[in-house]
């Protein structure tokens, strides 16, 4: 799914240019609610998925916003539902018109997470991006070492890489060697 | 068959095909680990096939999305390379199939990076990201298993032997190869062979892996739609649903 189908509500009055920025912030607060739906301690700003949201008027006064969003990874089944959230809940909140439109370019990071996302991923027991985005500059035939992962649940640097694929394409599996807990770790990508 | 649209259309067919194929190891992998690997591998895939195969349809503007170019195309239709059709075979033979696609698929989507259609640029380098971790994982696995204990060396070995006859396919350009790199659109293969060469050679060689000699026979058609007899029976159970209820959405 690329682009949702506008929905008709009711139209929001026409607003002075200031109104506009307000509403602008309001909008951005409400998607910071919205929490994505296979990581449910994460909102969707926090995760760095929504990159602007426009808002405007057409010529019968009636204000359209669309919400510019990017993919994480190209299969992650998420988005559609993450689409789908968006829309209904500015709906809710009596916004008019909302479209989601998909940007691959440029393409999502995990540096774009927030520092408030990473603190709440690591409370929910998933260990934040440990290290800067992949680099995508080379291979090597030489065995790629895995990044050292603090234990989101005890802290200890004493962890193990049990595989680089996880519960979902964003995550690793990793085990920490003192409080022996397994724990996903949130790659960086 | 010189044109953008079938390009960028065989670029999605290569990765469809291949995501089918990994998706039979659904909840049979030899450890979970595994299991879960492939299958995110297999989602990276389909999700990347979609952006082609979006794209391959808007390109041709009539009116085919991405469902109509998978389900509804026969196989004379599909112009992926024989490789990514393959079966599944041993644990074995799938790695060192998804060794010998990802480092090739690693570097041509470095060269599509450098493409002059902003929309190809846009998709490899988001493909590029994905495609650096399978590389990664494949490579470790092929060294591991390659010199691993004498019957996982025995069958990497003989899963290297067996595929090596597939791999002349990937370098040799055929019109429509030839078109989009004059065109500034695609890289030049000889060029991707080499580096593709150089790497597999060295992860071999850390394998204590035998490199088949040069010069060897290569099968070859895939890119024109002749393909082996394994790819019918691919299609007719990921078509089914569309083939048996047309139209079917939910």
């Amino acid at each position: 799914m690329s682009v949702s189908p506008a929905i008709q509500a009711r139209p929001l009055p026409a607003q002075a240019e200031s109104d506009l920025e307000a509403l602008q912030a309001q909008i951005w607060h409400w998607l910071d609610q919205i929490a994505d739906p296979e990581i449910p301690a994460i909102s969707v700003v926090d995760l760095g998925i929504v990159r602007a949201v426009q808002l405007q008027h057409d010529p019968a006064q009636q204000m359209h916003c669309t919400v510019v969003i990017t993919p994480t990874y190209s299969g992650c089944p998420a988005m559609g539902v993450i689409a789908a959230d968006i829309v209904s809940t500015l709906q809710q909140h009596g916004v008019a018109q909302v479209s989601v439109r998909t940007q691959l370019a440029p393409a999502w990071n995990t540096d774009w997470m927030s520092e408030k996302g990473r603190r709440n991923l690591n409370h929910y027991g998933i260990a934040p991006p440990a290290q800067q985005v992949i680099d995508i500059g080379g291979i090597s035939p030489q065995r790629h070492a895995a990044p050292k992962v603090p234990c989101p649940h005890c802290g200890s640097t004493q962890t193990v890489c049990v595989s680089q694929f996880g519960s979902t394409s964003c995550k690793a599996l990793y085990q920490c060697k003192d409080c022996r807990e397994p724990f996903d770790y949130f790659k960086a990508h | 068959m010189t044109s953008k649209t079938d390009y960028v259309r065989r670029l999605g067919d290569n990765v469809l095909v291949l995501s089918q194929r990994l998706s039979e190891w659904c909840g049979k992998g030899p450890a979970l680990e595994e299991d879960m690997a492939l299958i995110n591998v297999s989602l990276d895939l389909i999700g990347q096939a979609r952006l082609w195969l979006s794209y391959a349809g808007e390109l041709e503007g009539q009116g085919r999305g991405e469902d109509q170019l998978a389900f509804l195309r026969d196989a004379h239709q599909f112009h992926n390379l024989l490789l990514v059709e393959l079966p599944n075979g041993s644990y074995a033979d799938t790695l060192a199939r998804q060794f010998l696609f990802d480092v090739w698929h690693y570097f041509l989507l470095q060269g599509l990076c450098q493409s002059d259609d902003a929309r190809i640029v846009e998709i490899a380098q988001k493909c590029l990201k994905e495609v650096t971790y399978h590389v990664r994982r494949s490579t470790d696995l092929v060294v591991r298993l390659g010199d691993g204990t004498e019957e996982s060396h025995r069958r990497m070995q003989a899963a290297i032997d067996d595929l090596w006859m597939y791999t002349g396919e990937l370098f040799t350009p055929d019109a429509l190869d030839t078109a989009m790199q004059q065109q500034g659109l695609a890289p030049a293969l000889d060029e991707l062979q080499q580096k593709w060469q150089q790497h597999v050679t060295e992860v071999l060689q850390m394998a204590t892996l035998r490199i088949p000699a040069a010069g060897l026979w290569m099968q070859s058609g895939g890119k024109q739609g002749r393909h082996t007899e394994h790819l019918g029976y691919l299609l007719a159970e990921m078509q089914f649903l569309q083939r048996s209820y047309p139209g079917a959405a939910w």
